[in-house]
């Protein structure tokens, strides 16, 4: 598992130009322009199971959703960071990708240290060093344990029809 | 108990007679808001709009603004394809290419009112708390969810009250204070919180509080929003909308607050926000030797008559430098009649000045003024993030019309006192 570490406020724009924005929407489309102006050897070289570690106001700016589609397309196990930009953290929520909020665990981290992730324990260890991070609240925990709102949206769906 | 903006409008809502900061309520917005991508976004859900339907055409309001006039095959398939969906599914409140940016549309049609509760699939959807409503940006996964059963989740947020005292000076503009206000609290200052403006606003216009709610979201807002008075009774009045429409609401004496701040108006200078970083605001009269190749007017942000008019006197019968090129574009088909109506575009065109089609092009770097590697430009737009304009190696600085007006003529950053 690889760590990719970066700065404060990494915007949207660097996670995935605007320009493609209107061109480019489905997972595949996504996956190569991924942290193209941030980090042009992402995209080649993340694997399933990587995580991010970054500052504060990690996402912020555009309500772009296709970084956190990406993101999960390409198998990024979690992104830490010592806060979200709020549109992407729900963004986050609604296509089930893990965002921790952890600003002490980022504090602790130096790069080439481990990092392990405990999801099922909401805990990750990082350089030996134990952080504990908080369940979604209760109300959206079902979009969470559904894999996503979409999946969530059409099992309410189905039931509030009757259909199986 | 005194409640804030947010905590009174989400507890109306949601049914409730009260609501605090960190509560997760389920509303019904009253408005949804989608420009281009709501291709995208109906695309995720074909199966279900097939099967089920949307929930409720009147709350849905579609503007094609992003990639207009379609910039390719792709783009011109994407509108088709809304164009389609807005028949299906009888959505009424549809604006084709070329009537404007999506949040200026939305305010000028009246389809956003105080009081109410409007989200979009567009981050500036924070825009509409000009006129007392709290509007929030969503995802398009989040729309499409919408689209199919009406309601979402809010979590209640945290407020800031800013205090505004005083009155701006002589070419200092409404995008002097904000940048001003985002450089004192930083890019994440007002992450999550709703920013409630209070104090001495008697003199900002709508199109002022629309510039300054516009760019709540570059301090992280979820809404950022103004009380309603005189201003915006007269506004309401001159689109048409009469007084039993809307329900408006403010906070109370006593609400609970994160932070409260205060700005001295008089104090403010005309700022630049420099690269890559919106909070990194300097005044422009530090930052004249930076030459700059293109000048850009315009947006959801600065693209009114107003903005327009200011541009027009200060550049009079001069030409833009040759050393630059001005483009010029407007939020809207009716800003842009109202400008040539006044005979201020017909000034800015006369000066040198590219009229381009009122919606987003520049500003995203989708088509239409991209840069090119090592140029910069100087914008009235809400973003300066690296590769915005569609390339990387360029700069772009974030300044007031006024301030773009005066670095048209002079082709470097320029206080617009200088040049008057």
């Amino acid at each position: 598992m690889k760590v990719w570490f970066y700065g404060d406020d990494i915007n949207t724009d660097m996670l995935f130009p605007g320009k493609y924005t209107y061109t480019c929407s489905k997972p595949e489309e996504i996956k190569p322009h991924l942290l193209e102006d941030l980090d042009p050897e992402f995209a080649s070289g993340v694997q399933p199971g990587d995580v991010i570690i970054a500052g504060k106001n990690f996402g912020c700016g555009s309500s772009r959703e296709q970084p956190v589609v990406g993101l999960k397309a390409v198998g990024v196990a979690a992104v830490i960071a010592k806060s979200f930009a709020r549109i992407f953290y729900r963004a986050g929520i609604n296509q089930g990708l893990l965002l921790i909020e952890a600003p002490a665990a980022v504090d602790c981290y130096q790069p080439g240290m481990a990092v392990e992730l405990k999801v099922i324990e909401g805990k990750v260890k990082i350089g030996g060093q134990e952080f504990i991070f908080p369940k979604p609240p209760p109300e959206i925990l079902g979009i969470v344990e559904a894999g996503g709102l979409l999946e969530f949206t059409r099992k309410r769906l189905k039931e509030s029809r009757g259909i199986k | 108990m005194a409640l804030t903006f947010a905590e009174k409008l989400l507890a109306r809502k949601a049914g409730k007679e009260k609501v605090t900061a960190g509560e997760i309520v389920f509303c019904k917005p009253d408005r949804l808001l989608m420009h281009d991508n709501a291709a995208a976004i109906t695309d995720k859900i074909g199966k279900e709009l097939a099967e089920f339907g949307v929930r409720d055409p009147e709350q849905i309001v579609i503007v094609l603004d992003h990639t207009i006039p379609a910039v390719d095959e792709k783009t011109a398939t994407g509108h088709k394809r809304v164009r389609d969906f807005v028949d299906r599914h009888g959505v009424r409140h549809f604006f084709d290419v070329g009537t404007g940016v999506c949040h200026q549309v939305m305010v000028e049609k009246g389809l956003v009112l105080p009081g109410m509760l409007a989200v979009g699939s567009d981050s500036h959807t924070c825009s509409y708390g000009a006129v007392n409503a709290f509007a929030t940006g969503i995802d398009r996964t989040e729309a499409a969810a919408l689209l199919l059963t009406g309601e979402t989740w809010f979590k209640v947020p945290q407020s800031i009250k800013i205090n505004l005292k005083g009155r701006l000076g002589e070419l200092v503009t409404a995008k002097d204070l904000i940048l001003t206000i985002i450089g004192a609290i930083g890019a994440d200052g007002a992450d999550y919180c709703s920013v409630e403006f209070w104090g001495d606003i008697g003199h900002l216009t709508i199109d002022d509080r629309f510039t300054i709610a516009n760019m709540g979201v570059e301090m992280g807002a979820k809404n950022a929003v103004f009380p309603v008075d005189e201003i915006t009774r007269g506004f309401l009045a001159a689109i048409g909308i009469e007084r039993r429409e809307w329900q408006e609401v403010w906070a109370d004496a006593g609400a609970v607050y994160r932070q409260e701040l205060t700005f001295e108006m008089d104090g403010i200078v005309p700022v630049v926000a420099a690269p890559h970083k919106v909070d990194n605001v300097q005044p422009a009269s530090e930052l004249k030797d930076v030459f700059v190749q293109q000048c850009l007017i315009g947006t959801c942000t600065n693209g009114r008559a107003s903005d327009f008019g200011l541009a027009a006197e200060i550049i009079g019968r001069r030409k833009v430098s040759p050393r630059t090129r001005l483009l010029l574009l407007p939020a809207s088909k009716s800003e842009l009649e109202k400008a040539l109506d006044a005979g201020d575009i017909q000034t800015l065109v006369e000066a040198g000045g590219i009229l381009l089609p009122p919606g987003c092009g520049p500003c995203l770097g989708a088509h239409q003024g991209v840069l090119a590697p090592g140029e910069r430009c100087i914008s009235t737009a809400n973003r300066n993030f690296k590769g915005r304009m569609g390339c990387r190696e360029a700069e772009i600085y974030l300044a007031s019309p006024a301030t773009v007006a005066a670095s048209a003529l002079t082709g470097r950053i320029t206080d617009p006192r200088e040049v008057m």
